[in-house]
């Protein structure tokens, strides 16, 4: 896919979200958008994956680690056709399979449940660790937020992606600088986060998260890396896309109202007329 | 009296046996190969064991990960940290998605001995047995102890594991033992009273027995090494005909196997319980055998705190 198709592809993907969290009236719209562009490429570029055949063995795999920004991969799973994308208004509500965390165990392509933080990163290490007893060539993607690297679970299972070479994993970080009680260096800071993954024998790149060059460059360097695991610090805005939301930390987990919906989805077919000129 | 061996031990001597059948059979440890006698596995098959290092939660998460690929994993750690610690872990990467992980923990209960309090789980059936859909198993000696693993590694799901680590008699040595996950068996009939005892107590309860029989006592014995799901069966009907059921076990009173019984009871026919283990009290240091008789656990202390609930 060329960055045009990919910027409007990611388009689709923040109108899914919207739509879905305004339909559930909850929700974690802010790191879902800042990642957006991220899942997009992931789930229409870079990963080996058959909608088709959501559980076929030699797939590549993805952990949402950062598990309350479901919205975000839940809508990239519907526009790459997992299932349909009218189900996405259905999200968080009574009966319906799009849970408000993502399940395994009911929701087609997703191939681990996550949600409480710092759990999803050992998860994919398992699968990577499983790939290498196999002498199998599927790779394992996780993406975790910045503030998700307070849990001391991600040191732990960092520690054994680098001492056991496992270099066919991919942590991406979606450093939008944002948790819930504020900015994450008035919090706890994990800064430096490059440094840290350094440290624990990862081979590291920093990326803006919303060029599609540098995300395409990165993931390339990721597989040419042998001998180490790869983290990809993801320098995003919070809220991307939504005029509103963007660096906002109180969009983190609530809901737009109609109002503000309308005005959401205003800005986002904004950018797709913009990019309907671009060739 | 039997041989005595520790159900540690057979933990990993059956874990090396299902290596040889199994290639999925994956082993993790957080740095206690030696204690949790997973290392037998580990020499057998050095490509199929990992450290996971002094990281619980980690190694949890990493089972998980295997089992979503077909891998069946086995986690080995004391109870106190895989039951305790990664107590979360369990219950979201493992519970929750139902995956096909094995928990093989180890240095359950007072019998850990000298270490003392900070590594004597008295707690961990309470908090496995209120995961949705986790297997609770707590082996009375080493033939139930391998029979235990062979069978979790044939089930499909999370199955819990309690291995204790102090030697103890072997009390299933007779031909028509038979084990099936779920199932209870009577090692002793009786008609006065039900003792309901799991792990190392069934051996002592069976002591206690043989105690209450001078005295005119007749016990019946009821061996529950699943703990859930209970074998609902086989006590109702000894409650039915004995109408007084004790429970024994090496944990805490309050979640355990008393608890299991008690809930059962009190919905299906309810009828006098008395629940021996481990009375709301954190453990001590000192040698297993004296903590047994201190905490009258062993076959006099059941004995007497049974003829001091009769009384």
């Amino acid at each position: 896919m060329d960055n045009l198709a990919l910027k409007k592809m990611a388009n689709q993907v923040r109108k899914g979200i919207v739509t879905a969290v305004h339909s559930a009236k909850a929700g974690h719209p802010g790191g879902s958008l800042s990642a957006a562009d991220i899942y997009s490429f992931l789930y229409f570029e870079e990963m080996n994956i058959d909608p088709k055949e959501p559980k076929k063995a030699d797939r590549d795999r993805f952990v949402l680690s950062k598990g309350h920004t479901a919205p975000g991969l839940y809508s990239t799973l519907a526009n790459r056709g997992y299932f349909p994308v009218e189900d996405l208004k259905t999200l968080r509500k009574l009966g319906s399979y799009l849970q408000g965390h993502p399940c395994m165990q009911h929701i087609p392509g997703v191939d681990m449940s996550s949600g409480s933080l710092g759990q999803g990163i050992s998860a994919a290490v398992g699968m990577a660790l499983s790939a290498k007893i196999d002498n199998k060539d599927f790779r394992v993607y996780t993406l975790l937020g910045d503030g998700e690297l307070e849990e001391g679970q991600v040191w732990e299972a960092s520690m054994f992606a680098g001492a056991k070479k496992l270099d066919n994993l991919v942590v991406i970080v979606d450093n939008n600088g944002l948790q819930i009680d504020g900015n994450i260096d008035d919090v706890n800071s994990p800064n430096p986060i490059d440094k840290k993954f350094e440290a624990f024998n990862f081979h590291v790149i920093n990326i803006d998260a919303h060029d599609f060059d540098q995300i395409r460059a990165a993931f390339k360097e990721a597989r040419e890396t042998k001998g180490m695991p790869t983290a990809i610090i993801a320098h995003s805005l919070k809220g991307k896309g939504v005029s509103f939301m963007e660096g906002q930390v109180g969009w983190h987990g609530k809901a737009p109202n109609d109002e503000e919906y309308e005005i959401a989805m205003n800005d986002l077919n904004k950018i797709d007329e913009e990019l309907a000129k671009e060739v | 009296m039997a041989d005595k061996i520790a159900t540690r031990e057979s933990y990993g001597n059956a874990l090396a046996e299902l290596g040889a059948k199994n290639p999925d059979v994956i082993v993790l440890d957080a740095d206690l190969a030696a204690a949790t006698k997973t290392g037998i596995f580990k020499k057998a098959f050095p490509d199929r064991f990992f450290d996971c290092g002094i990281a619980e939660s980690n190694m949890v998460g990493i089972a998980a990960g295997l089992a979503t690929t077909g891998k069946i994993p086995f986690v080995s750690s004391f109870a106190m940290f895989a039951a305790g610690r990664a107590f979360e872990q369990v219950r979201n990467s493992v519970g929750y998605p139902h995956l096909n992980v094995k928990i093989g923990a180890t240095h359950a209960g007072i019998t850990v001995g000298e270490d003392g309090a900070s590594h004597q789980c008295n707690e961990d059936i309470a908090l496995m047995r209120t995961i949705p859909g986790m297997v609770v198993m707590c082996p009375s000696d080493d033939i139930e102890a391998k029979a235990c693993v062979m069978a979790a590694a044939e089930y499909e799901g999370p199955v819990y594991m309690r291995f204790g680590r102090a030697a103890c008699p072997v009390i299933n040595d007779r031909p028509d033992y038979k084990f099936e996950i779920g199932k209870g068996t009577i090692v002793k009939e009786g008609k006065d009273l039900t003792i309901v005892a799991t792990g190392i107590c069934v051996g002592n309860a069976l002591e206690a027995a043989e105690m209450l029989a001078k005295d005119g006592i007749d016990a019946e014995i009821i061996n529950i090494c699943t703990i859930k799901p209970l074998d609902e069966d086989i006590i109702l009907k000894s409650a039915k005909k004995t109408g007084k059921v004790i429970t024994a076990e090496e944990h805490s009173v309050i979640g355990g196997l008393g608890s299991a019984v008690c809930d059962l009871l009190s919905e299906k026919y309810p009828v006098p319980v008395k629940k021996i283990g481990m009375y709301d009290v954190f453990g001590e240091s000192g040698s297993a055998s004296a903590l047994l008789e201190k905490y009258q656990l062993d076959g006099k202390g059941i004995y007497s705190q049974i003829k001091e609930y009769l009384k």
